[in-house]
């Protein structure tokens, strides 16, 4: 598959748009069908598909394994964080609505702190799976 | 009753049999079957079935998406939805584990059927 | 900013959730190890003062993110519960020292850390399941712990454990679907996931069918975590090919907290009186408990691996609970909830000595190879025997006085036969301990054990504490029966 140029070539068309519809169905979670578990699939998917046509190292290159192991645990430490942010504005664990002064913008905040989180916990899985299953030996 | 309202009442909880069926299916794969990867296909048909549980009532007939907006008074139930994007999640880690685990066997046995992996281990 | 103290019920969870992230970031095993350490006695600490604050002031509740319970989290810690995370907080911290060298020589290097981080994962889905007041909480809880079990078990040597760790994982996906389809059914009649709210909006219900539907998928849902003969078929290989520490912590802690859910479901969420009417729930249970407590112990007598006896003795303690449960009475249910307890400490103790003989004597649990070990090793095997004691029910054993109001229960049922078979049960456990006993102190030690040296301080330290347990809470009577006797006064619903 490496060599077939067709492929390669639509990859990297590809891409950019599959990342960029990630980074939409993110952004636009508030509005519409979206957020961070459905983003985060989307971006590894983009990954896993530069990793299926130009082979698993020239992904490693990119997203090397050890990130993505620290991106699992760093995803769930920044939700947490939003929680243990909404105590120390005096509210309780997960507790938005003090983060700003407006209590709506605050919730959106929130929000889209655990979303960010979300995002990087559930595209570096992804990609964890990914690695896990295709760095195997066949024999 | 008569057999119209026999009929009207069957087909319209049409969601729920969908759910049973798929219910159903999914577990008669997990214990018919012996391969266990078919065995773990079989387990996320069945967790499907769940999901379509809570959302399917969850819908109001003309009701639209949970964002408070101008001119809509009826909304669809929010809760349902997020209840299940966990339980995806669940799914999905569930069937990543299963999978990683069979990965493990078959390198460990040589074979992922379970009778023939049972009968090494009586061998050993 | 508020007062700590207020904050108690979700630290409990949060703080054994960061331990796991920062287990996993560590990366070295020896780290992770320490910062589990920290994180256990942490967490005992939380769960005393949660304790503490239940039984002097009143029952907490929590709102997570400030949402009214009708629609968010409410967390809950009540005179039911707070012994269970105590239990489970308790037991983590005495044991995680047993770790340090046992996941040292059973595990791979690059493996010990993400172990340690699976550990407290599964920590912190016990503490949540038996914290959080949220039906659908719980389930996510249910699956941090169990996918995180599914991993220890995975680690085990043996090969067999990556197949027991498959067989454990298809059953109890099953039995949490089986859990959540029923909450979904629940959700559906009530229009609320807060067990207090369903537990009031039930009685309102006019159509029963549907929630009895919940009530058959919730209690084989839970009862194939908790391993009710005859769901129990995962268990055996299980603990006996998972790694030595986290057989420890499984058989001390998951199925406790899987029966303290259904406690909470039969008692605080149905109610006995509905499930009575209803449902033959009750005498289903209590069948099935006694057979369980008979056929497990004659299994475990016949059994020649000690790992698997002893999870076989589990199915069959297991069984001695919801016999208690069943009961419904006074006495019964504080039996019940007693055992829990009880045998929670108990086979902590008795898996921790096992695991201790198999790190001497070159990682086999096959009973041969346990010849002649209580000579090479008469700590370990004293506190074995010890725990083993309280495993049969022996007065002065913490094991005694859960049987104690098991049999009362049973007596003032007039149920004599029920009297008779958990006496005459306990006596099949002196045959299966006696049996590791006998070929531990009485036989010549063969090549396995000829060089096999005294534990190492940090597991004695580990058996120390849960056997010392076992005879005090034994002798001191007043402590876990006076909480199990509030305990069993809320889930029937007679406090004052």
């Amino acid at each position: 598959m490496r060599f077939d140029a067709i492929l390669r070539v639509a990859t990297k068309i590809f891409l950019p748009l599959v990342l960029l519809f990630g980074l939409y169905v993110q952004f636009h979670g508030d509005y519409g069908p979206g957020g961070g578990f459905q983003a985060g699939v989307i971006v590894a998917a983009g990954f896993i598909l530069y990793g299926l046509i130009y082979g698993l190292s020239a992904l490693t290159r990119i997203v090397p394994p050890w990130l993505v192991e620290t991106m699992v645990p760093l995803g769930v430490a920044i939700y947490a964080g939003t929680g243990v942010a909404g105590w120390l504005t005096g509210g309780n664990f997960l507790d938005y609505s003090r983060l700003r002064e407006d209590v709506h913008l605050a919730q959106e905040t929130g929000v889209f702190l655990v979303e960010l989180g979300v995002l990087i916990t559930v595209s570096s899985t992804m990609l964890a799976i990914f690695y896990a299953f295709a760095g195997r030996d066949r024999s | 009753m008569n057999l119209v309202g026999t009929l009207n009442e069957f087909v319209g909880h049409y969601n729920q049999w969908i759910v049973i069926f798929l219910m159903v299916a999914g577990l008669y794969v997990v214990v018919a079957r012996g391969n266990m990867i078919k065995k773990l296909i079989g387990l996320s048909l069945f967790q499907t079935s769940v999901y379509l549980l809570y959302i399917s009532p969850g819908k109001l007939l003309g009701g639209t998406a949970p964002i408070i907006a101008e001119g809509f008074t009826v909304y669809s139930d929010p809760l349902p939805h997020v209840l299940i994007l966990t339980a995806i999640v669940v799914g999905v880690a569930t069937l990543a584990l299963g999978l990683a685990l069979v990965v493990r066997i078959n390198e460990a046995y040589g074979t992922i059927e379970e009778d023939e992996i049972f009968s090494r281990n009586d061998q050993d | 900013m508020l007062a700590l103290v207020d904050q108690l019920p979700p630290l409990l969870v949060i703080v054994p959730l960061f331990g796991a992230i920062l287990a996993a970031l560590a990366r070295k095993g020896p780290i992770a190890w320490g910062i589990a350490q920290i994180v256990a006695v942490a967490v005992l600490l939380i769960a005393a003062a949660l304790l503490v604050q239940v039984y002097y002031v009143d029952t907490i509740s929590y709102r997570i993110g400030g949402w009214a319970p009708e629609i968010g989290i409410e967390y809950r810690v009540d005179r039911i519960n707070a012994p269970i995370l105590l239990l489970v907080a308790a037991i983590a911290a005495a044991i995680v020292p047993f770790a340090f060298r046992s996941v040292a020589a059973e595990l791979p290097e690059e493996r010990q850390a993400w172990f340690y981080a699976m550990f407290l994962l599964c920590l912190t889905g016990l503490l949540g399941i038996a914290i959080t007041g949220d039906a659908f909480n719980a389930f996510v809880f249910l699956e941090i712990s169990s996918l995180s079990t599914y991993t220890l078990i995975a680690l085990g040597r043996n090969r067999r454990a990556l197949v027991a760790a498959y067989q454990y994982l298809i059953v109890g996906t099953i039995g949490a679907t089986f859990y959540v389809i029923g909450v979904g059914l629940l959700y559906i009649m009530t229009g609320t996931l807060n067990l207090g709210l369903i537990a009031e909006r039930i009685a309102e219900i006019e159509s029963a069918r549907p929630v009895l539907a919940a009530l058959a998928f919730i209690i084989v849902g839970i009862s194939l975590k908790l391993a009710l003969f005859p769901l129990h078929l995962w268990l055996p290989n299980a603990y006996a090919y998972a790694p030595s520490f986290a057989t420890i912590f499984l058989a001390a802690t998951a199925t406790k907290v899987a029966v303290y859910l259904l406690a909470r479901y039969i008692f605080g969420v149905f109610g006995i009186g509905f499930i009575s009417s209803a449902l033959p729930v009750n005498q289903v249970l209590l069948l099935l408990s006694t057979v369980a407590i008979v056929v497990a112990a004659l299994v475990a007598v016949y059994e020649d691996n000690v790992k698997r006896m002893l999870a076989y003795s589990s199915v069959g303690q297991i069984g001695y609970i919801i016999l208690g449960l069943a009961m419904a009475t006074a006495s019964g249910v504080t039996g019940g909830y007693l055992h829990i307890l009880a045998h929670g400490i108990t086979k902590g103790a008795l898996f921790a000595a096992v695991g201790a003989a198999v790190f001497r004597n070159g990682g086999s649990a096959r009973l041969g190879d346990f010849a002649g070990i209580g000579r090479r090793m008469p700590l370990t095997m004293t506190a074995f025997v010890i725990a083993g004691l309280s495993l049969v029910g022996i007065p002065g054993t913490v094991g005694f006085l859960s049987k104690w109001y098991l049999v009362l229960g049973a007596i003032e049922l007039g149920w004599w036969w029920l009297a008779a078979i958990i006496v005459l049960s306990s006596l099949l456990a002196i045959l299966y301990l006696g049996r590791v006993v006998e070929v531990a102190f009485f036989r010549e030690p063969v090549a396995a054990t000829a060089r096999a040296a005294e534990a190492p301080p940090s597991m004695l330290l580990t058996l120390g504490l849960l056997t010392a347990a076992t005879v005090v809470f034994g002798l001191r009577t007043d402590l876990l029966a006076g909480s199990a006797r509030a305990a069993a006064a809320a889930l029937l619903g007679t406090a004052p």
